[in-house]
């Protein structure tokens, strides 16, 4: 059985930030999927939501179960990164106060994403947009 | 340690969910910083934070961690209490600072969250 779904997220509602990772993590738990392997999904979802709401102008999160395990893409569109080599570094953050304050900001949500997926990829372009591919496996 | 003895250690109040209160809590984790709470908490791990919007909230439930303890009285946000309530996960409030609470949780036996590459060395 493959299943493979798209989740929306919207630029800057940080009420909703999180919903798509919730929805994600409750389909894997209907699925069985062990809890190590689902923690581990939750964290790099959540990550990638939070940044898909506070540094891009919108975007998606696919979900798939495929023969190689959980697939997630993250693809927004907009505004990309400059320099994915520093954003990869811990501590690295362009947050401003206002998400700060909110709890997010410390510079370690690509690196949580790379540390948690067995594979994470990472490709982005200044004016068109970011694109991450993390696979879980089982 | 349980969720409910922790509540007495800190004088702190359920905002819900005390029917949850016989968890088990193996650990402690203090931050207002969620990334850091992500990238450092294991299982069992009991969060204290002073931040208080719904964040901190779906953080412990990004985790499954077993409950939260917002500190220094401060009343988290509506939303907060009511995404506890919604994934039953107990929400507590102390009117103790942070150094205060740790310190208490700390004297009676719960231990810090390990960090797994630490090796001894700090980058600086
Ligand atoms: N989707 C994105 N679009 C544009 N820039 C991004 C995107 N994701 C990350 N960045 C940039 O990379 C930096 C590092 O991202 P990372 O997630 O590691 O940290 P953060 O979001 O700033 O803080 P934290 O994740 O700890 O809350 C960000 O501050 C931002 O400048
Ligand atoms: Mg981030």
């Amino acid at each position: 059985m493959m299943i493979k779904e798209t989740y929306q997220v919207t630029a800057g509602d940080m009420t909703a930030a999180g919903d798509v990772s919730a929805r994600i993590k409750r389909h894997m738990k209907q699925l069985g999927i062990p809890a190590s392997v689902m923690r581990r999904v939750a964290v790099g979802t959540y990550e990638a939501e939070i940044n898909l709401v506070i540094h891009s102008d919108g975007g998606r999160i696919d979900f798939a179960i495929t023969p190689e395990g959980i697939d997630i893409r993250v693809v927004d569109v907009g505004p990309g990164i400059a320099d994915i080599e520093k954003a990869m570094t811990e501590g690295w953050s362009t947050a401003t106060n206002e998400v700060r304050n909110m709890g997010f900001g410390a510079g370690m949500g690509l690196p949580n994403m790379k540390r948690n997926a067995d594979e994470f990829t990472i490709a982005s372009e200044v004016g068109v947009g970011t694109d991450i591919h993390m696979l879980f496996r089982i | 340690m349980t969720v409910k003895e922790i509540a007495s250690i800190l004088e702190a109040k359920f905002l819900c969910c005390e029917e949850e209160g016989d968890r088990q809590v193996h650990s402690a984790f203090a931050s207002d910083m969620m990334s850091d709470v992500l990238a450092f908490v294991t299982e069992d791990t009991l969060l204290l934070t002073g931040l208080i919007n719904s964040q901190s909230v779906r953080t412990a439930e990004m985790l499954d961690l077993p409950a939260l303890v917002f500190v220094r009285g401060k009343n988290p946000h509506q939303d907060a209490v009511e995404r506890a309530k919604m994934i039953g996960m107990p929400a507590l409030i102390t009117h103790l600072t942070m150094f205060e609470a740790c310190g208490r949780l700390y004297q009676s036996g719960l231990g810090a969250v390990e960090i797994e590459d630490y090796d001894g060395e700090m980058e600086i």
